[in-house]
């Protein structure tokens, strides 16, 4: 667990300095899902070694017939044993790329292509971002897509796992209880979906915007198995991805603080989507507090 | 004329047999949409989704990144409308072949504006990497699945149903991206003018050409199966070499649909000829039957009579009488059908 702590801080670090650097980052995303993204790349992901460049090329050009970008290659090739990790909520790609970094999947000179023109490290990414295999961003399609996929894979017989990686705000998705719905009526157990419950949203606390509680009743309800965890507890968080769930989806209801190891950031709150520094001053803060970190 | 029924009904069942990857997936409309027999044929390829079109359409992409071939049925509608974020991202994006088969194409339903796909070809031809086909006739839609097969890509059929009419002989499909000439023009001077259908309009036109030859008039009719892309230059020659222009009827609105595929590919060219549009006229429509709804939208054959003698300046007091009396299986067997 050492090694996951230390892989959690390296999210947090890296995510805190593109957000000096570029002067606006999705920050807060990155602090509240550092120990389930550890977990995963650290050591739940059963998944081969990258065989992407270590520093991502250019944006490749939109899917075409002949050609399709491959940023899943960072997670390894396909295997009908190996699992897959698909990013639901796109805006957390930075958290993406900074797990990938830190368990050498990437070169930290691919961080630096963040959100620069031409790049395929995008700001928001798609499935040509390092690390990422569907094109999501208009919320609540991964899981459908996911179920898709799970499916596929059970027709032939595969045994890898299917995660996906959704975040609370998705849950006032309409289509995201369809996903549900159908993964529980087709008995998807491979599918194990963490859910970064954060309690934010661009518009503020997800209970003044548009409340998702009972968030674990709402899926019980639908006949889902549902795991509840302080999603920043290593061992938790673990414990709750192995529990048996033979015939089921798998929800790990991560709850989560977006301020977490920034304490900085806790004035902000509850608005912050998206962190961009108000003066020099105060970045000098957050830059001071880095080097400390 | 000839009809034939439950054409798609037999022919995905046969289109599928050597193909396991071909999968299909019904959103509670399995006797609506013609997939009970593939259901009952291949069960373990046949998956019900619900009334959860979203959900469908991306659980179609997933399946297609794992190499089954997806063909999703259900009214057009509630595809290109409901679902239209699902199918650019979890479908067109990423360029998957996903197949979609959109039933109640325009007034081809009682059921109202809630069941008229109306603008369907519209919305998907501004869609990247789709291609679009419509099916006017049983020989469409026995050629429509092959077409779709060979696309590398998302593929959206406007569908038509249950009793269908046989105008194309079956041993000659739908080519790709080329139009039917339905009736030539004849030789020499060229036609008076150009008539280009699709889907359901074709008929109807077939009727009004049968008769306008009676009267003297000579149209080139060309009937279109694809409607993305459509770069077909027969349309181009056609309009160019005609006296009076074009005339395009089709069972949508006509902004984006057929009427305007037309106008841009004659604009490309430079063709400097008039173009008039019978369809929705920037309209939506209401429960009636089709028949009814035909003649209220001006897409029957009398409507189109009437269009060309204003498009020519001439008029033949033509009657409902005069068009039901042409009998269009006179003239396949006649041969006066040419180059089908």
């Amino acid at each position: 667990m050492s090694d996951l702590h230390g892989i959690a801080r390296g999210i947090r670090r890296r995510a805190l300095d593109l957000t000096i650097q570029k002067n606006g980052c999705y920050l807060s995303q990155a602090l509240s899902a550092a120990e389930i993204l550890a977990l995963l790349y650290g050591k739940l992901l059963h998944i081969g070694p990258s065989t992407a460049p270590a520093v991502p090329g250019p944006f490749p050009g939109v899917p075409r017939p002949g050609f399709h970008p491959l940023g899943a290659d960072y997670n390894g090739p396909r295997e009908p044993g190996y699992d897959r990790l698909l990013l639901s909520a796109a805006h957390y790609a930075v958290a993406v790329y900074a797990a990938l970094v830190e368990t050498g999947r990437m070169a930290p000179e691919g961080l630096e292509q963040f959100n620069e023109d031409g790049s395929s490290v995008e700001m928001i990414g798609g499935e040509h971002s390092p690390g990422m295999e569907l094109t999501t961003g208009s919320f609540g399609q991964a899981l459908s897509q996911a179920g898709g996929i799970a499916l596929a894979r059970r027709l032939r017989g595969e045994s890898g796992r299917v995660f996906v990686f959704m975040s609370d705000g998705e849950f006032e998705e309409g289509q995201t209880y369809e996903g549900v719905q159908a993964c529980v009526h087709y008995n998807l157990d491979k599918v194990i979906v963490f859910v970064d419950v954060n309690g934010q949203q661009v518009d503020g606390a997800i209970a003044d915007v548009m409340g998702i509680e009972p968030l674990a009743g709402r899926l019980e309800g639908f006949g889902a198995a549902v795991q509840v965890v302080n999603g920043h507890d290593l061992e938790a968080l673990e414990k709750a991805a192995l529990v048996e769930h033979r015939g089921k989806p798998l929800f790990v209801l991560c709850y989560t603080d977006t301020a977490r190891g920034v304490p900085l950031l806790e004035e902000r709150k509850p608005y912050l989507h998206y962190v961009r520094f108000k003066s020099d001053e105060e970045k000098r803060q957050y830059a001071d507090f880095l080097a400390a970190m | 004329m000839i009809t034939e029924t439950q054409v798609h009904e037999r022919n995905l069942v046969r289109f599928a047999a050597d193909k396991p990857e071909v999968i299909v997936f019904s959103g509670d409309l399995t006797g609506s949409t013609e997939i009970k027999l593939f259901r009952d044929t291949y069960p373990d390829r046949f998956f019900s989704l619900g009334m959860a079109e979203q959900n469908m359409m991306s659980w179609a992409g997933g399946m297609a990144r794992e190499g089954f071939l997806p063909h999703v049925h259900t009214f057009a509608v509630f595809m290109y409308r409901r679902a239209l974020d699902q199918i650019e991202m979890s479908i067109a994006y990423p360029n998957l072949r996903v197949r979609m088969f959109g039933f109640l194409p325009g007034i081809t339903t009682p059921g109202g504006v809630s069941h008229q796909a109306v603008d369907d070809i519209a919305v998907l031809r501004g869609v990247p990497n789709m291609t679009i086909f419509e099916t006017g006739d049983a020989t469409d839609v026995e050629s429509v699945l092959d077409l779709a097969h060979a696309v590398d890509g998302p593929v959206y059929v406007r569908m038509i149903r249950k009793e269908v009419p046989r105008l194309f002989p079956a041993d000659r499909p739908a080519r790709f991206d080329r139009v039917r000439v339905v009736r030539s023009g004849g030789s020499g001077a060229g036609p008076d003018l150009t008539l280009v259908t699709a889907g359901i309009t074709t008929e109807e036109a077939m009727r009004a050409t049968a008769y306008l030859a009676g009267q003297g008039v000579s149209v080139e009719h060309l009937h279109a199966s694809t409607l993305k892309p459509f770069t077909d230059e027969q349309v181009v020659q056609s309009a160019a070499a005609g006296r009076y222009g074009v005339l395009s009827v089709e069972n949508h609105t006509v902004s984006g649909g057929l009427g305007t595929c037309v106008a841009e590919l004659l604009a490309q060219h430079g063709t400097g000829k008039p173009l008039r549009k019978l369809g929705l006229m920037d309209t939506y429509a209401h429960g009636a039957s089709q028949q009814y709804l035909m003649k209220e939208y001006h897409l029957d054959a009398l409507s189109i009579v009437r269009a060309v003698q204003e498009m020519i300046g001439e008029s033949f007091d033509a009657t409902e009488e005069d068009l039901a009396a042409v009998r269009l299986s006179d003239f396949a067997a006649t041969g006066q059908l040419e180059a089908l």
